[in-house]
């Protein structure tokens, strides 16, 4: 109990921060105050807090879980991925995303897209696609947020009532201290997990004997050799993944964040240090997870252990509900937490907890970055800013953000087990397939609205493919695939344990492909901005 | 020409992260404990960070910075669509 009691503590101190600690008198722009802090973070801060806000329950949890099942690949998946690509995009994008947002006033992404293409309700359009997406990410929040205190608390504060307690801190401070508030509480948590999580490492590393020993044990074993390669994935699989860390830049709250910056000198350091960021992260959180495999002292593990060695002897004698539990019980979501509780003092414990609740509460951006959304592409556009003026604005954004935290608790509570496979099958690969929105906005003069409403429908279209034949053909065994379209003696479509493959890739590439194509031609064919407005965006 | 070196350097490394050649090896155990696969990505990682330090020291775009500060205002959509 006493981690969790640390948990509670560290709960008050963030919202202490976001919505007293580093209050300003609003100026005379309470729009751009509260939806963007007057555009006014410094450097450090902008660093860990853009970093905090892509640390979220996906990444502590989800990767922890998924390298406990699949061994050293996730680090190669997503860490080392994400580590080339987000400075990339930040480099390529960012800068310049934070260079139209100062000079033409742009609060939200939306507004640059109707600005460039001259278009009012394909904006709308483009608006209701990215808030759909964000969605995911914000319920998987509150489930990480229920399944850790649940697990710190060994069970006496049920996942209902985690998740409700992260919603209700989230909202509390998001609601009062806006983007300034929201920026600061990232920044905390960033530094505080980073801190606390090379603590972790070492009390786990010295308890368990050294790391050699498990990893010898690990490869003495056929069953959890394999672990310690990456034959557990198929190379196409691996390539496909590649691109879903491009859809960092299309996620609403990163754009967002990037018109944050008091000067564009801000990113670099964020540019440079994100991978070494990104390696303090995901590599102690794969490796442990990996490691896992080898804790059976630890009896929360080998209760998982054990649910996965019946799962891939008994699988076909059992009936659907044991199947079920078994899963549940197998999944690898809080192995992290159940290697703190085991072998780190309570203190330690409990402080290593509120570091991974604060990873796991990264859904404030996103919360504040749906509001930002609501308020400037809907309520302002369509003449609430014009009618009721700018307070009202921000009174709305902050109404919105209550709406939006309610909203992802009760889905929270109906949503399946399995954080990572839910954020990456939806949000991520819908947001990659959005990409050529920006690309061409930003570098292709050629483009048009109804290349980017060809983009959004497409996306739509597919997201909701994949969301219905995963509802439709169940997930078959591990080990096993579903074929769905068979072309030539080949499988085209199949449904894997895991998700869908197409032709042995995610879905993401050819979503990608088809959105790329989409805009190209429909641009071609329609009438473009006028020459007034390209000027505006292509002075080189 | 310095910027064609790095826009080479970024795709190679986009390329090197599909590193199949040590797709099902786990020794040699770097360290002791770090599996080959695991230590490459690692590595990877610092050079990645060198690479984005090259790009903002020799190719950062400072242009985009000065369009910034020399004020434009927003002007409403024309279009209904």
């Amino acid at each position: 109990m006493i981690p969790a009691l640390v948990v509670f503590a560290y709960l008050g101190v963030v919202l202490y921060i976001g919505i007293f600690a580093f209050r300003r008198p609003s100026g005379p722009d309470g729009a751009e105050g509260y939806f963007l802090a007057n555009r006014s973070l410094g450097q450090y801060v902008f660093l860990l807090s853009l970093f905090g806000t892509n640390m979220t329950a996906f990444t502590i949890l989800g990767s922890a879980g998924h390298a406990f099942a699949n061994g050293i690949v996730t680090y190669g998946l997503m860490g080392s991925s994400s580590a080339f690509l987000i400075p990339v995009m930040l480099y390529v994008f960012g800068t310049r995303v934070w260079s139209l947002g100062k000079r033409h006033g742009f609060l939200t992404p939306v507004q640059m897209y109707r600005d460039r293409w001259e278009c009012g309700h394909i904006g709308t359009v483009i608006f209701t696609m990215q808030a759909t997406l964000l969605v995911p990410y914000i319920v998987i929040a509150v489930m990480g947020g229920g399944t850790t205190l649940n697990a710190v608390s060994d069970g006496i504060v049920p996942y209902w009532f985690g998740g409700l307690i992260v919603a209700l801190v989230v909202m509390s401070y998001v609601f009062f201290g806006g983007m300034r508030g929201t920026a600061w509480v990232n920044t905390f948590q960033t530094v505080l997990f980073l801190t606390f999580g090379a603590a972790a490492v070492i009390f786990i590393s010295v308890s368990i004997g050294g790391f050699p020993q498990a990893m010898e044990r690990l490869l003495d074993s056929p069953e959890t050799a394999s672990l310690l390669t990456r034959e557990r994935v198929p190379p196409k699989f691996f390539f496909s993944y590649m691109l879903i860390p491009l859809s960092t830049i299309m996620f609403p709250h990163i754009s967002i964040f990037c018109l944050t910056a008091r000067k564009m000198g801000q990113f670099k350091k964020t540019i440079v240090f994100y991978p070494l960021a990104i390696l303090a992260i995901w590599l102690p959180c794969t490796f442990l997870g990996v490691a896992a495999n080898a804790m059976h002292d630890v009896p929360g593990i080998d209760a998982k252990l054990e649910a996965r060695a019946t799962l891939a002897a008994e699988r076909d004698a059992l009936p659907a509900e044991e199947i079920a539990e078994l899963q549940r019980t197998a999944a690898g979501d809080d192995v992290i937490i159940l290697m703190l509780e085991h072998y780190a003092p309570l203190w330690l414990a409990g402080l290593l907890g509120a570091g991974i609740m604060a990873a796991v509460m990264a859904s404030d951006s996103q919360i504040l970055a749906l509001s930002t959304m609501f308020t400037e592409d809907v309520f302002a556009f369509y003449g609430g800013g014009n009618r009721f003026g700018p307070q009202v604005q921000v009174q709305t954004g902050r109404l919105f953000v209550v709406l939006i935290a309610l909203v992802a608790f009760v889905i929270a509570l109906r949503a399946p087990p399995g954080i990572f496979g839910i954020a990456v099958q939806y949000a991520f690969s819908g947001f990659t397939t959005l990409l050529p929105l920006l690309v061409s906005a930003l570098f292709w003069k050629g483009s048009t609205k109804w290349g980017a409403l060809a983009v959004v429908v497409w996306t739509a279209a597919t997201v909701t493919g994949i969301a219905v034949l995963q509802a439709i053909v169940p997930a078959p065994p591990p080990g096993t695939v579903v074929p769905i379209w068979t072309a030539g003696g080949v499988d085209i479509i199949t449904r894997t344990p895991g998700g869908t493959d197409v032709w042995g890739y995610m879905p993401v590439l050819p979503m990608l492909i088809g959105s790329t194509l989409l805009m190209i031609a429909v641009s071609w064919m329609t009438p473009k901005p006028r020459a007034a407005t390209l000027a505006r965006y292509f002075s080189h | 020409m310095t910027g064609w070196v790095l826009a080479v350097a970024v795709a190679a490394l986009y390329l090197l992260h599909q590193d199949i050649w040590f797709w099902d090896r786990a020794r040699p155990l770097v360290l002791g404990f770090l599996p080959v696969g695991l230590f490459y990505h690692t590595v990877y990682s610092l050079a990645v960070a060198a690479l984005m330090w090259a790009l903002i020291r020799f190719a950062w775009p400072a242009h985009l910075e000065r369009e910034a500060e020399s004020g434009d205002t927003l002007a409403p959509p024309e279009h209904d669509s």
